[in-house]
């Protein structure tokens, strides 16, 4: 199987022979400072700013649980959903050094009844659906301490 | 009231198509909308100087220039014309254009219209192709992240940060349903049990079926007038609502709430002055503390308000957000009572979207047919006792705000 990102530059894969773990890739304001997911390229946010110069910056691969939800319904297209359906969780999730909440699905095998606003997720990389040969790979959430498989078959099968 | 002549705009007529699921043209269900509102305000097409379309963006090409699509179905008459695209909030942009041109002096009597026809099911990104730079598809393709999705996070944080309760979100269906039930305009009108909302299927956690609004066809239209035209033409024959201020309002940086379709919030990291207090409540509190602000009047003068109830427990959110109660005192409000029929503000007396659905663009017109005809004191069967003063509250996604506040 290759694995590629769903999507280009929005997270490492740790894949990269370096030993690091995957981070999702976000932009730091070289004017303000003003943290951005995904990463911004025009225009900073912040009004009074201005800027349009960007450092690159792995964001924390830690956070707490804002809030969360699952998706007991199969979302439509462009979501590739396993067959059959397979529920899953999702959450957003505060980092407090950027102070921002990114969303993300949060690993197979974990249900809501495993999560509680305020919990310690960490970021993973899992393949997000397969074609081809290929597995498309995405972040999700892994609850600190879990022992849930989060592996590339669960989510196929 | 305290709003100046100079800002009010007169609602001479309020009509609209019922909502339901038929799958037939807009076109359809907004022109019978358009022609009850004339009908209601004893004018004729002939009259409307200008067309304000609010879009869809579900029905082609004649959906992105409703305006025109409107005005041609009714026979080209020169008018001027305006259509926009607010998301959920494009009804309401529709009326901030119109009421713009007659403040303005530009024309004298403006026709307000939008309808729907919508697909079954959780709403998709509109149109087809990878679109790796639009956040609406990629929220779909990365996340799977549907409507509902942000509904459940938003209601799971009430639960966790003020104790909401599962029959708390059940409580405002079972309220709502039973304002819809003698409203003509409402697609479902059918009484719940608390049981019957707790025992249906599971959508988004904590949030169930009869909790999440549908999608549904639907039209809606107002016609707006200058005060003085109001007053000649109607002589003061019953009492003149009037529109006292539109707030169309987008978030302030930085944005700390989750919103559709986004990833991310906006970082807090670099905050401070005066954007920190509107950091923390994020966007929706301001929505209708602006229109408050331009009319010069406050939540405590409401007779009543129509809501945007997405889902039940969104319907919580707002009290807060309007300004009925203090954060997390939403739950008492509902309990005690007064946000019911005969209580101190009802709320959404219309029924709301959970005996509605949503029909995008008619739904923030539609609120205000609802206040025009409280404020008139002809909504027979949900009437709100000797109301005065109502407010209607929305959000459209990629941050449209939209609040409309009326009075007679």
């Amino acid at each position: 199987m290759t694995r590629v990102p769903a999507i280009e530059g929005w997270f490492t894969t740790g894949d990269d022979g370096t030993g690091s773990a995957p981070a999702l890739l976000g932009s730091r304001c070289t004017e303000c400072g003003t943290f951005a997911f995904p990463a911004e390229q025009r225009y900073c946010g912040n009004p009074d700013c201005g800027s349009t110069t960007f450092d690159t910056v792995e964001l924390s691969r830690r956070g707490r649980i804002w809030s969360y939800t699952d998706a007991r319904y199969q979302p439509p297209p462009p979501y590739v959903a396993a067959d059959p359906y397979v529920p899953f969780c999702l959450a957003a999730v505060e980092l407090a050094a950027e102070k921002l909440v990114v969303m993300g699905q949060v690993v197979p095998g974990v249900t809501v009844d495993d999560l509680t606003v305020g919990d310690e997720v960490e970021l993973v990389v899992d393949t997000l659906y397969s074609e081809d040969g290929t597995d498309y790979l995405v972040w999700k959430w892994r609850p600190v301490g879990a022992t849930s498989d989060s592996s590339p078959k669960e989510v196929q099968a | 009231m305290s709003a100046s002549d100079d800002r009010k705009v007169a609602v001479l007529g309020a009509g609209m198509h019922e909502w339901g699921k038929w799958g037939r043209p807009f076109v359809e269900y907004g022109l019978a909308a358009a022609r009850d509102a004339m009908a209601d305000a004893g004018l004729g097409w002939r009259d409307m100087q200008f067309v304000s379309g609010a879009d869809t963006i579900r029905n082609g090409y004649p959906g992105f220039v409703s305006g025109a699509t409107f005005a041609q179905a009714l026979g080209w008459t020169g008018a001027r014309v305006s259509s926009v695209y607010a998301a959920c909030a494009s009804g309401a942009v529709a009326i901030a254009n119109a009421r713009a041109q007659i403040l303005a002096g530009l024309c004298d009597v403006a026709l307000v219209v939008g309808a729907d026809t919508t697909p079954k099911g959780f709403f998709a990104p509109v149109g087809g192709g990878d679109r790796k730079n639009d956040p609406d598809w990629l929220r779909f393709h990365l996340m799977g992240a549907t409507n509902p999705t942000y509904f459940g996070l938003y209601a799971r944080r009430r639960m966790d940060r003020f104790g909401a309760t599962e029959e708390d979100f059940a409580q405002v269906k079972v309220k709502n349903a039973r304002h819809g039930l003698a409203n003509p305009y409402a697609r479902y009108r059918k009484e719940v049990t608390v049981e019957e909302v707790l025992s249906s299927p599971m959508v988004a956690d904590p949030l169930r079926l009869l909790e999440i609004c549908a999608t549904s066809d639907g039209g809606a239209a107002l016609v707006l007038t200058s005060m003085d035209f109001a007053r000649r033409h109607a002589g003061g024959a019953e009492p003149l609502v009037t529109i006292d201020a539109v707030s169309t309002v987008t978030p302030t940086f930085p944005n700390t709430v989750i919103e559709m379709p986004n990833f991310s919030t906006d970082s807090a990291a670099t905050t401070s002055g005066p954007n920190a207090d509107m950091a923390a409540a994020g966007f929706r509190p301001s929505i209708a503390t602006a229109a408050y602000a331009e009319a010069g009047i406050g939540p405590e003068d409401l007779s009543l308000a129509e809501v945007y109830d997405l889902s039940s427990a969104l319907e919580l959110d707002w009290y807060e957000d309007i300004g009925l109660c203090g954060e997390g005192e939403a739950e008492k409000l509902l309990r005690d009572g007064a946000t019911t029929l005969g209580g101190r503000v009802p709320v959404n007396p219309s029924g709301g979207l959970s005996c509605f659905g949503e029909a995008i663009p008619a739904q923030a017109i539609a609120q205000v047919c609802e206040c025009v005809w409280q404020l008139r004191g002809t909504a027979t069967g949900h009437q709100v006792e000797g109301a005065r003063v109502a407010v209607t509250a929305n959000q459209g996604l990629f941050g449209h705000g939209s609040s409309v506040l009326l009075s007679r």
